[in-house]
């Protein structure tokens, strides 16, 4: 059997100069029917590999240099990609390489509906027109599990979520029937069971349609789930490659045993932290949140004011001690960003209380973003960005502050000559270093890590994590920790309360509530994240709706009824 | 249909700031209608006449007096006399309008007719010469004074083809549309020279930045043709800019182009309030402000109602 798609010695190079080389030397094969996973931290070059393959490089600026990409025909012929004509490559495009992306909120064209997108791949694809073609695009959204096909075909992406929107990107991407399926990280942007849903479509898709796939991830564990080989990329070569099962359990290359030792693998609450268990009883909490409400009114227009209100937080209560970490996990939309917004005053409460004991002499809590490349000034020097919160709480840069600034530069392991460095100058890990090192300038005894080392690279998180820890035992710093990643909560979390639909659904002990729980959401939840031992393990495809959030006006949620679920650990108790 | 009542409250709101500016300026300018009506004559008269003459117009009471007089004319349609042509205000602004807006018209289609594609063609042409060639001639078009293009058309057009455009008195469109379109069709192309190089740019540049997002890439992985990525997948995306500025510019245009009015002697708007404010016509002058000031509520109204047609994020509020 020739293989379906071969390549030998890909290079790739950007711009006019090919000496640096972003891509070097690539090799592999993929028989027809079969999953390559191409792994890699960012800037790898495995989505310069992936866009090479149908010569979308191209129109990034980018040129194959080197080597050969041979792709066999339907009709056995077999096609030099690397040398056809842009005019052939249109042709191979979407109709025998399909492609789907990693940004579903940007990758479809906002001011064409859903239906007309669709539509438009069968017409080149298939010539259908008019109503056949509408017939194929509603047959293509039943066939993605979008329910209502026919009136979704009338949305504009914008209206729909990023799992629908993704559903529908690959709609389109198998409207040509592609032998070919090059999914580049498609669902690194989605919620965990979003993304298990998809995993889920994507594997049921590839025995229906016996095409072969290429599935680009940084997500090693996802990996396990879907693949047949495995090849491993960094900083533009293939540094190991082989069967799933072959790279998994006795990789070779330095590389590939670091990145499996540093993603950090869920599994199930068994390793979670052991030290600093809450002291029985007693202890003042440093944050105590009541009752916390916050609701956005809708409608503000001429006839349609206040017609109700997105309950965004409904109903919150935790408290947070001294050298505890309590982390919120939940999806998109669960209310766990706003929550700690409302606890550092940024957003306004509707209702409920907010004690911080550190929130009086000077000390507020303090906030690290999940962005490190946006939430720097990039006019200004590491001096004047952690001089930042000291001018906030009226004092100025003094000997005292920049032996401060010293101190915290070292512990989180940067050099203390980098004060006169702007942010463009680090890394994605380093800036995250200098978020913190400016969230500690006032010495808080309270932290809030929003999604804190979710844009990092997976060796990069476990370093920043690592950190996290190390500050948190020398400074008794209570860390409130939000989060979508079940497998970093495991590491980082003394306490988890899950939140779903503006609601803490169950609360306590991060080992009990990770390996023992009892609401169906976090049950739900967990059994979404994909992991190391879950190879080849099928996903349901589970399409459970979120519940709206918008509620009429005047509209007050029943009072919630508690179960204990043991010591530390309550479950909210569901209505059937 | 909500959105636009809204819109349409605010204006009367927007006009009585306006009026008040205009009225209360216009007053601070020194010399008196009367003079500047009757020049050296004015000399002669006695200081009663001239108080019968003020009082005739109006322009002895107190400015705030004045105000609420002409303020309470308006509000039944009166906009008052104009010293200078001795006729409704309203009358002589509308004898005028129909030259700007026509010549607005035609200066808008010629700059987005030849400013769009020469914007798309060099933003699928990057750095390439196409790119370079259209960046110089829009630089070229953008830093020409408008006056030196109309002098220049017209020396080519009387020079080289003894053709000389008719001057002085305007055609309309209904009575002879040739004479009319040979009459507008030079001072439009030097308006639309400016208008369409800044249309060039800003396309080029909107163009390019819509090029590179994720479902240009999307498009481009699913088969689309080159041609149909640029005219179907990009382009409306990139019209919002282009739209924003085309809005603002012909809100100018529709206040008049005073210079290229000047030059090829035509009786618009803009040589209307010039003079106007020359004569100390105080009535003409508020009047063809607030007229200006209309036209350009109504097209930013305009805009913001394309905005919703180009965009359905906006159309149907985004999310």
């Amino acid at each position: 059997m020739s293989p379906l798609l071969s390549v030998r010695d890909l290079t790739v190079a950007f711009g006019k100069d090919a000496s640096e080389p972003v891509v070097r030397g690539v090799s592999f094969e993929l028989n027809p029917g079969e999953t390559l996973a191409i792994v890699g931290e960012s800037g790898s070059g495995k989505s310069v590999t992936a866009l090479s393959i149908n010569r979308l490089v191209d129109f990034g600026g980018g040129r194959i240099v080197g080597g050969s990409m041979r792709l066999t025909r339907p009709d056995g012929a077999v096609l030099e990609l690397s040398q056809a004509e842009e005019r052939t490559l249109v042709d191979i495009r979407g109709r025998e390489i399909g492609m789907i992306f990693q940004e579903p909120m940007t990758s479809l064209n906002p001011v064409h509906t859903v239906g007309a997108q669709i539509e438009e791949a069968f017409r080149l694809h298939r010539g259908l027109v008019g109503q056949a073609a509408r017939q194929a695009a509603r047959e293509a959204l039943d066939r993605v599990r979008i329910a209502d096909a026919e009136q979704r075909l009338r949305y504009y992406p914008h209206q729909l979520s990023g799992g629908m929107r993704q559903r529908v990107m690959i709609a389109m991407a198998l409207a040509g029937n592609p032998r070919l399926l090059i999914a580049d990280e498609p669902t690194t942007a989605l919620d965990v069971t979003v993304q298990a849903q998809i995993m889920a479509l994507l594997a049921e898709l590839r025995a229906e349609t016996g095409m072969a796939m290429i599935f680009i991830t940084h997500d090693i564990g996802l990996v396990a789930g879907i693949a047949d080989h495995v090849l491993v990329m960094q900083n533009g070569v293939a540094v190991e490659q082989g069967r799933l099962d072959a790279v998994l359990d006795a990789p070779q290359h330095d590389y590939t045993q670091h990145l499996l030792n540093a993603v950090p693998h869920f599994s199930g609450g068994r390793a979670v932290r052991a030290d600093g268990a809450r002291a029985e009883g007693g202890e003042r909490p440093m944050v105590a949140v009541k009752d916390l409400v916050v609701r956005f009114p809708v409608g503000r227009g001429l006839f349609a004011r206040n017609a109700g209100a997105v309950h965004a937080v409904e109903g919150v209560d935790f408290d947070l001690v001294q050298g505890e970490t309590l982390a919120i996990v939940g999806e998109s939309g669960s209310g766990k960003s706003t929550t700690a917004r409302a606890i550092l005053g940024l957003v306004e409460a509707t209702r409920g209380t907010v004690d911080a004991a550190s929130g009086q002499g000077g000390r507020p809590i303090q906030m690290v973003f999940q962005d490190p490349f946006a939430s720097l000034n990039p006019r200004l020097d590491v001096e004047s960005l952690l001089a930042e919160p000291a001018i906030a709480a009226g004092r100025r840069i003094d000997a005292a502050l920049r032996e401060r600034m010293g101190f915290l530069l070292e512990k989180v392991g940067l050099p203390a000559n980098c004060l006169v460095r702007y942010p463009h100058q680090f890394s994605g890990g380093q800036r995250q270093r200098l978020c913190i090192a400016r969230a500690l300038m006032l010495n808080p005894d309270v932290v809030v890590l929003d999604e804190a080392v979710s844009a990092l690279d997976v060796s990069v998180q476990a370093k920043v994590l690592d950190l996290l820890i190390d500050l948190q035992r020398e400074f008794g710093l209570a860390y409130l920790f939000i989060s979508h990643d079940m497998a970093v909560v495991e590491r980082i979390a003394h306490r988890v309360a899950v939140m779903y639909a503006g609601q803490i659904v169950e609360i306590g002990g991060a080992g009990a509530v990770l390996s023992r729980p009892r609401h169906s959401y976090t049950r739900r939840l967990i059994a979404a994240v994909p992991g190391m031992d879950r190879r080849r393990q099928r996903y349901d495809v589970d399409t459970t709706p979120v519940p709206s959030l918008v509620r009429p006006r005047g509209y007050e949620p029943p009072q919630a009824d508690w179960i204990e679920a043991g010591p530390d650990h309550l479950v909210r108790m569901e209505t059937a | 249909m909500n959105y636009l009542a809204r819109r349409l409250l605010t204006f009367p709101l927007i006009l009585l700031g306006v009026s008040l500016l205009v009225f209360f300026s216009i007053r601070m300018i020194p010399g008196d209608a009367i003079t500047a009506m009757l020049g050296t004559e004015a000399g002669l008269l006695t200081p009663v006449q001239r108080q019968a003459l003020a009082a005739y117009f109006g322009i002895d009471q107190p400015v705030v007096v004045q105000y609420g007089r002409w303020l309470a004319g308006l509000l039944q349609g009166d906009l008052g006399i104009s010293v200078t042509y001795g006729k409704p205000v309203l009358t002589v602004i509308l004898e005028r309008f129909p030259l700007t807006l026509e010549l607005a018209l035609l200066a808008m289609v010629i700059a987005l007719g030849i400013g769009v594609p020469a914007g798309v063609l060099a933003a699928t042409n990057n750095e390439r010469s196409t790119d370079v060639v259209v960046r110089i001639l829009a630089m070229l078009g953008q830093s020409t004074p408008g006056f030196v293009v109309g002098l220049v058309i017209i020396y080519v057009l009387s020079v080289y083809f003894g053709f000389v455009p008719a001057m002085g008195s305007f055609t309309p469109l209904w009575t002879d549309p040739l004479a009319n379109l040979g009459q507008l069709i030079f001072p439009a192309v030097t308006l639309g020279f400016a208008f369409a190089a800044s249309v060039t740019r800003i396309s080029r540049s909107a163009m390019l930045d819509v090029l590179s997002d994720d479902y240009i890439r999307t498009a481009r992985a699913k088969g689309v043709p080159g041609r149909s990525v640029v005219w179907h997948h990009a382009l409306p995306n990139a019209l919002i800019p282009v739209v924003t500025l085309s809005g603002v510019e012909f809100g100018y245009l529709l206040g008049g182009a005073v210079i290229v009015e000047q030059i090829f002697a035509l009786p618009g708007l803009g040589r209307l309030t010039l003079d106007a404010i020359g004569q100390r016509d105080y009535a003409l002058v508020q009047g063809c402000v607030l007229f200006v000031a209309f036209n350009f509520l109504i097209v930013n109204l305009l805009v913001d109602l394309a905005y919703a047609a180009l965009d359905p994020r906006i159309r149907l509020g985004a999310r």
